[in-house]
């Protein structure tokens, strides 16, 4: 990746004349992410003119992508390999970039067995605040050499530095699958996930909503056909099942979007990200678990203050995704050593506060 | 002369006043017991792994409660005095190579495992607690901590989460970051800190990616919590032979083309085959020019399935003999070599030196050729164990420090391996970590203006610059010395390769 490439040298004027007169940016892809974090502020930096795979060797297990390359076509060109992103990042709606799925971090329902996007991330070229274009980490899975600062970006909302380019691990997609169905309670539900998840089962996905478990199996198809077995339930139509785990990954899923009316009575949606042996959450509303127990999303009129506190003593933290009050903020706040940390990182790659001020926390 | 002696006097006494002062703060706050500072007490502190690097410590500390560390990086962070946190110094870039006025913080005693959690799948222990004993705690409970560096019976957690250390199960299983949930410890100037959380993500940056692998440079770690997998129900292990580097090379690739994630892909060559074979009587294939481990796990029906496989794909990559272990006993002879290798090694050279660099797959055999070839322009010779599934290769150079030149020699081989990996497309570390060792090809790996974000990063989490001070980092003006160097004795190739 070069300074001369135009599209990469029209950022880097951007960046450069922003930091002159003082005049945040506010990075953008595809726009799909909006509602996610504390509201954009800023002139929109669009990086979808720096688009395409830079590289892919697929029996090197890795892609280099440019940030604005359309995730969708990234992954199509992975699915031409039989290989896939192994973390299922959400797509709320077509548009979506590579560099914005890396900047929010979001992962999808094979999260809890496959790792994160940050797991996935083997290195990557940023824009930094001073308008200078630095690599780290590299295209090869194991690599210590130096601090690992392109991990680092995954999940921070652009705040310190615009993502140009990442390579990613890749992997192969799974040769079988099945989705099996069981109508149990929130605690059987839980129960049973956390006696499963310690054993040697090819689980990759969960989602329990409304007294229904539905349990996705994927491997080879002697390890899928031998689990199924011994997991029993029913097993849910392979159509069926791809159209579930689509519309959780991407939540398209009823649970997940709120009509006006719901946003009328005050209604919000939260992720609480929680230790996956966690007690059952209480609060009122209605409850999505994912991630073998980890993630539970909650539709509620709780207060923030009452979320948090659930979350907290369940050992975790909420996030606020979708909701008109968002006055109390939209992050768990960290604590004061993590925070000064966090000022002291935005200082050291955005000195001017240039990228996405205020978008995780309004100290950054 | 007799004025630099006067000073190297004045400069003794100036640390001995130094060492007295320390020591009389330390032990305001620590049983004097668990303070060493006698040459005779410290002489086992002045080296970890990476033995060719030695320094005598100023002081060296046994705290034993989170109260006595906090108190240790206090006093330190007061007086300016270094601080270098040691596990069981088993590590091989001399990331705990100690420093002349500096403190060497061992956290050896704190090898208590606080919880194993089955339901969970976590462990948290203390970072002195060694590798192979948290596999060991949750065994009974069908589960195992999944990285494993050669060194596991001895290296500790804390030193692990340090150096991001790998292992040959990694390819499957991730490094210790994919399996590090959260981070205990203390900042430069004592204060509590927590990184990650018991759940599979934080609030706000995830700053777990910085500290594993930080190389004891931004913070003290204390405790960690891991994440554990279950125990597979079986592992069967395939040995292939190849006539020839290329096709074992291409055999990698092949494999990992045909969608099959190995739970280990070792490759060894034939000298390495040989030095192990004498020290394991492992009846490996002495005639082969490459061996191939190859292993699957899982349940019975996953192996079964999966092994068929890469049977038929090393067959089709040329295998000139394919052994596939009958059983657990016959799975681990296979994999004694391999983990033998360095014991090996030692065995047919006084000295040798490892190194660590990683490549693409696809470059396996071009790289092992270059090595040959280096072997002669250098007059040393060199044996190779590769993770192959990963890249990571292992060269073990060997050489006789008794023999005047072989070592200078020694490491100009391996930085010239080094930078050969960077060309490739690799990098100069791949599991061991920079240390002191690699802060030369640092130079050549990362731009001046990366190299000063790294040096900003540190200066966020230790503005004195007091961890672990002088490595990882090279200094600017040390990368301009070592460029100089380059051109100079034009021993090593690429002058074109942009370096500053």
């Amino acid at each position: 990746m070069h300074a001369q490439d135009p599209a990469l040298a029209t950022l880097i004027d951007r960046v450069l004349a922003a930091r002159a007169h003082g005049s945040p940016v506010e990075i953008r892809g595809g726009g799909t992410k909006f509602f996610y974090g504390e509201p954009p502020k800023g002139e929109p930096l669009d990086v979808t003119p720096l688009a395409g795979i830079a590289s892919y060797e697929p029996t090197e297990l890795v892609v280099t992508v440019r940030a604005g390359t359309l995730l969708a076509n990234l992954e199509a060109a992975l699915e031409e390999q039989g290989q896939c992103l192994p973390f299922e990042p959400p797509r709320f709606a077509a548009g979506g970039t590579v560099g914005g799925m890396v900047a929010a971090g979001l992962s999808g329902p094979a999260r809890a067995n496959a790792g994160g996007v940050r797991d996935h991330v083997l290195g990557l070229t940023l824009l930094d605040g001073r308008g200078q274009l630095l690599t780290f980490g590299g295209q090869v899975a194991k690599n210590v050499a130096g601090y690992d600062v392109s991990r680092l970006m995954a999940g921070s909302l652009g705040v310190l530095g615009v993502i140009c380019e990442v390579s990613l691990k890749v992997l192969p997609l799974n040769r079988a699958s099945k989705t099996l169905s069981f109508d149990w309670d929130e605690s059987r539900a839980l129960e049973q996930l956390t006696l499963w998840a310690s054993q040697p089962l090819p689980i990759a996905g969960s989602a329990w909503h409304a007294g229904r478990l539905r349990v996705r199996l994927a491997g080879a198809g002697a390890a899928v056909t031998a689990a199924a077995g011994k997991l029993g339930g029913t097993e849910v139509a392979a159509e069926a099942a791809w159209d579930w785990w689509t519309g959780v990954r991407d939540q398209t899923e009823g649970f997940f979007s709120l009509s006006g009316a719901d946003l009328g009575r005050g209604e919000r949606l939260w992720r609480l990200s929680v230790p996956s042996a966690s007690a059952p959450v209480r609060l009122p509303g209605e409850q999505f678990i994912e991630w073998n127990g980890a993630q539970r999303w909650w539709r509620t009129t709780a207060g923030t203050r009452e979320v948090r506190a659930a979350a907290a003593l369940a050992g975790g933290h909420a996030t606020l995704i979708r909701g008109a009050d968002r006055s109390g903020g939209v992050f768990t706040p960290v604590s004061d050593v993590l925070m000064r940390i966090h000022r002291g990182l935005k200082q050291a790659f955005d000195p001017e506060r240039v990228f996405n001020p205020g978008r995780l926390y309004a100290e950054l | 002369m007799k004025t630099s002696l006067a000073a190297d006097e004045r400069a003794e006494a100036s640390r001995e006043r130094r060492q007295a002062d320390v020591v009389a703060a330390l032990g305001e706050v620590m049983p004097r017991g668990a303070i060493l500072f006698r040459h005779e007490d410290t002489v086992s502190y002045e080296c970890d792994a990476l033995t060719a690097y030695r320094t005598s410590p100023m002081v060296v500390v046994l705290p034993e409660t989170q109260a006595e560390v906090a108190a240790v990086l206090e006093i330190c962070h007061r007086k300016g005095v270094p601080i270098i946190a040691r596990g069981a110094g088993t590590g091989l870039s001399g990331g705990a190579t100690p420093h002349h006025w500096g403190v060497i913080l061992s956290l050896a005693k704190f090898n208590k495992i606080l919880r194993i959690d089955p339901a969970a799948c976590t462990a948290a222990v203390q970072c002195g607690v060694r590798n192979a004993a948290i596999s060991e705690a949750a065994a009974p409970y069908g589960l195992y901590y999944a990285p494993d560096p050669s060194s596991q019976i001895a290296c500790t957690i804390g030193g692990n989460v340090a150096e991001n250390s790998g292992g040959v199960h990694c390819l499957k299983y991730g490094l210790t970051l994919h399996n590090v949930l959260r981070v205990r410890g203390f900042m430069v100037d004592g204060e509590p800190v927590e990184f990650g959380s018991e759940a599979l993500d934080a609030a706000g940056l995830d700053l777990i990616p910085l500290i594993v692998g930080s190389e004891g440079m931004l913070a003290v770690i204390t405790e960690v919590t891991v994440r554990l997998v279950p125990k597979p129900q079986l592992a069967r292990c395939i040995m292939a032979s190849f006539d020839d580097i290329e096709s074992a090379g291409a055999a990698v690739a092949s494999v990992i083309a045909r969608g099959i994630i190995p739970a280990g892909l070792e490759l060894m060559d034939q000298a390495m085959t040989a030095a192990v074979e004498a020290f394991v009587h492992a009846d490996y294939d002495l005639e082969a020019a490459a061996i191939l481990l190859c292993e699957s796990d899982g349940t019975a029906e996953e192996v079964a399935e999966e092994i068929a496989r890469m049977e038929r794909v090393l067959t089709d990559a040329g295998a000139s003999r394919i052994e596939v272990s009958r059983d657990e006993a016959q799975r681990l002879k296979f994999w004694s070599g391999r983990k033998n290798a360095f014991p090996a090694s030692g065995g047919i050279s006084p000295d040798y030196m490892c190194m660590d660099s990683t490549i693409p797959r696809k470059r396996l055999a071009e790289m092992l050729h270059t090595i040959r070839q280096m072997e002669a322009k250098y007059g040393l010779r060199c044996v190779n164990v590769f993770h192959a599934g990963d890249g990571n290769l292992h060269p073990l150079i060997l050489f006789d420090a008794q023999v005047p030149d072989e070592m200078r020699r020694c490491e100009l081989f391996g930085a010239d391996i080094l930078e050969t990996s960077v060309r490739l497309g690799g990098t100069i570390t791949g599991e061991h970590g920079v240390g002191v060792e690699k802060l030369n090809s640092m130079c050549v790996q990362f731009s001046p203006a990366e190299r000063r974000q790294f040096l900003a990063v540190k200066r966020v989490f230790d503005p004195l610059e007091l961890l672990n001070p002088g490595k990882v980092i090279p200094s600017l003006h040390r990368c301009a010395e070592y460029g100089k160097m380059h051109v100079h004795r034009g021993m090593l190739p690429f002058p074109d390769l942009p370096r500053f």
